[in-house]
């Protein structure tokens, strides 16, 4: 390498860049530019709808169908107060605290049934065990509209409606067979080695489980439950068939009635209290960012 | 401690492959047995039956006096060390190194004792608050060492635990691992070993005992000496020794009552070490000559073979020459201050195999038919 070195290096005085280095610097920097131009307008075209919507819940109702800018003229956070209060006797916290006593059972139930089942599938060798886990696969195709009514029946049957259990109930039985696969995907990846040395060690299934597996399948666990946590906070269209009294509604219905029930919608206390509804969803992405990453990369493409 | 043996223990798996086939072998208590092969000859496979992570469709495995076919592993009082460490990634290395322990809820006191000795012994004090990401290859093996040393099993389980590491370290822990083993036996609680590797240097400097395996079957079981001077087929000899000893085909016949073997039309008579020793009959034969014990010579002299080289390897104290007999390739190391370097590639020369050192192998089975002399 040091014979390549310029020789004006060693005197100390830059060689004076070519006229062709020159033109060459100058086209790599337009080209960098354009290029960064082109993702900022493209990012701020995907993300302006939910700067609009936090910037509009400061917004005055009048204001909010005046002006498309984002940035509200005069200031309030009536929308909020109101918001909160809500047109029903309960406030808005109310469902916020019905919301996590869907989330939080299903959230959880869905991490401790897809690890055991995904770990079934992965390590263990059991007579039909292909049919099944082809059945498995099969679910995974199949339209949710096709089970809501043979669903709904049963649970009347059982006598769950107006209750929660419709909706968090299946999840604590592995009813989510895209859960499983991810798991399974990522276990696949992950060497039986340990296992087999912490059987060695005097282990038996559930302890090389619980000390060994689920540490190192942490981030796949994680992403299973920030993405239940995110599909279950903003699922609508359980809890309008299963709820039916408004003191058990979770926010997304919540939202929905603060339409209904008003002649005149309020669409700034609206926008404030979808505001409040994203936070949660948020800010537990922002948390399990990392492994959740991680999660997704390992488990969907590696394979 | 405690003796192990494999009974016709046999693997057959699910769909039909019969991997191990009934197979015999003892492991005397505090022996160090290495179980050698090339890829394929079930040796790991035979090493999971004994470690229970495979089942035994076929036989017993008995450890002491218990028969363990349907114990779980951790039941069975082996510790095992893998290839690739198998390190718990999400504990640091103390509580790798004592996970056996807590799983057998053991006092605090005697993991912490347990551990303070056992990183002493492998001088991995200072790693003991690590994960195992932040440790090299070496240190890795040591800790996995280590993870089966606390547990004072009945039968130490070895499955290829250096092929992962550089010749350099690999040399060093070989050391390391032997050194352990006389350790432990002159502390009056030896250790009975079962090591798998591939490699026969690994097989040679190691083992007690070596047992050579083949698609499944027992080649053989002696120890490193028997196994090289005294081969009981062609694939031991084959597989046992560096360079490779040189086989090929040859017919046996006698004249005057010495043996004469005749390859590529050329006849060379034996005149001593070889004709006590032969319980074959006359006729075609595998001739087997390492290459250490093959005399370069000048072309025609009696009983040597003629031959034309075909390459020269420098090896700095010695020269491997290649030759060609006819169809058949033959290695000769000669060591450097004897060699001739006038010679050169092309150059016609003599190779005599010494007599003594000659293994005549059955055309058919590969059996040794030369080991008359000595019994067997």
């Amino acid at each position: 390498m040091t014979q390549l070195v310029d020789i004006h290096a060693e005197t100390g005085t830059p060689r004076p860049p070519t006229a062709l280095e020159m033109r060459l610097r100058r086209r790599a920097r337009l080209n960098a530019s354009a290029r960064y131009l082109l993702l900022v307008v493209v990012g701020l075209v995907m993300i302006y709808p939910l700067i609009w919507l936090i910037g509009a819940s400061f917004k005055t109702n009048a204001e909010i169908f005046s002006s498309p800018w984002f940035w509200p003229g005069k200031p309030t956070i009536q929308g909020y107060i109101d918001g909160w209060k809500t047109s029903t006797p309960y406030t808005f916290g109310h469902f916020f605290i019905n919301s996590m006593q869907i989330v939080i059972p299903k959230v959880i139930g869905t991490a401790i049934s897809c690890t055991l089942v995904a770990y079934g599938f992965a390590r263990f060798e059991f007579p039909g065990k292909r049919v099944l886990f082809a059945i498995l696969i099969a679910t995974l195709l199949l339209p949710d509209v096709v089970t809501r009514i043979p669903q709904y029946l049963l649970f009347r049957e059982l006598g769950w409606l107006d209750t929660y259990l419709p909706l968090f109930a299946p999840a604590w039985l592995a009813g989510d067979a895209f859960f499983v696969f991810m798991v399974i995907q990522f276990l696949r990846a992950v060497p039986r080695e340990m296992e087999e040395a912490a059987r060695v060690d005097g282990a038996n299934t559930i302890q090389t489980l619980i000390y060994i597996v689920v540490p190192m399948l942490a981030p796949a666990i994680v992403s299973v439950c920030l993405f239940q946590f995110m599909w279950t906070m903003n699922d609508f269209l359980g809890p309008l068939i299963y709820i039916s009294t408004v003191e058990k509604y979770p926010i997304s219905l919540a939202l929905k009635l603060s339409i209904d029930a008003t002649e005149a919608f309020n669409w700034n206390s609206i926008l404030a209290m979808t505001v409040l509804a994203l936070t949660p969803s948020l800010a537990v992405f922002f948390m399990a960012q990392k492994s959740f990453i991680e999660g997704i990369s390992t488990g969907g493409v590696k394979g | 401690m405690a003796e192990l043996q494999l009974n016709s223990v046999e693997k057959t798996y699910g769909n039909g492959y019969k991997a191990v086939h009934g197979i015999d072998l003892q492991v005397k208590e505090g022996e160090f047995m290495v179980l050698v092969g090339p890829s394929g000859c079930a040796k790991s496979t035979t090493l999971r039956m004994i470690a229970g992570l495979e089942t035994v469709t076929g036989g017993e495995v008995r450890i002491g006096d218990k028969v363990v076919n349907d114990l779980v592993p951790g039941k069975r009082g082996v510790a095992m060390v893998f290839q690739n460490y198998a390190l718990y990634p999400h504990m640091k290395v103390a509580r790798n190194l004592s996970f056996g322990l807590r799983l057998k809820r053991t006092p605090k006191d005697l993991i912490d004792s347990a551990t303070a000795n056992v990183s002493g012994i492998l001088e991995i004090e200072e790693l003991l608050d690590r994960l195992p990401k932040q440790l090299s290859g070496g240190q890795a093996q040591r800790v996995a060492l280590g993870r089966a040393l606390i547990k004072q099993p009945e039968v130490f389980l070895f499955d290829e635990p250096l092929s992962n590491l550089d010749a350099k370290l690999r040399a060093s822990m070989r050391v390391r691992i032997t050194d352990l083993h006389k350790r432990l036996r002159a502390e009056g609680r030896p250790a009975t070993v079962v090591y798998v590797t591939h490699d026969q240097v690994e097989a040679m400097t190691m083992g007690d005992r070596i047992c050579v395996m083949k698609d499944g079957h027992i080649m053989q079981v002696a120890d490193p000496e028997t196994l090289y001077e005294r081969p009981a087929n062609a694939f031991v000899a084959g597989f046992i020794g560096m360079p490779e000893m040189n086989l090929f085909d040859a017919v046996l016949t006698h004249e005057r009552g010495l043996p004469s073997l005749t390859s590529d039309g050329q006849t060379i008579t034996v005149q001593d070490g070889l004709a006590g020793r032969i319980n074959a009959p006359d006729g075609p034969v595998t001739l087997g000559i390492r290459p250490q014990q093959l005399d370069v010579v000048a072309p025609g002299t009696d009983g040597a073979f003629t031959g034309e080289i075909s390459n020269l390897e420098f090896m700095g104290h010695e020269v491997n020459l290649h030759a060609r007999i006819g169809a058949a390739h033959v290695v000769a190391v000669v060591p450097t201050e004897r060699f001739d370097s006038a010679l050169s590639r092309g150059d016609r020369i003599g190779l005599k195999p010494r007599g003594a050192q000659i293994h005549l192998f059955d055309a058919e089975t590969g059996g040794n038919v030369s080991l008359a002399a000595t019994g067997t």
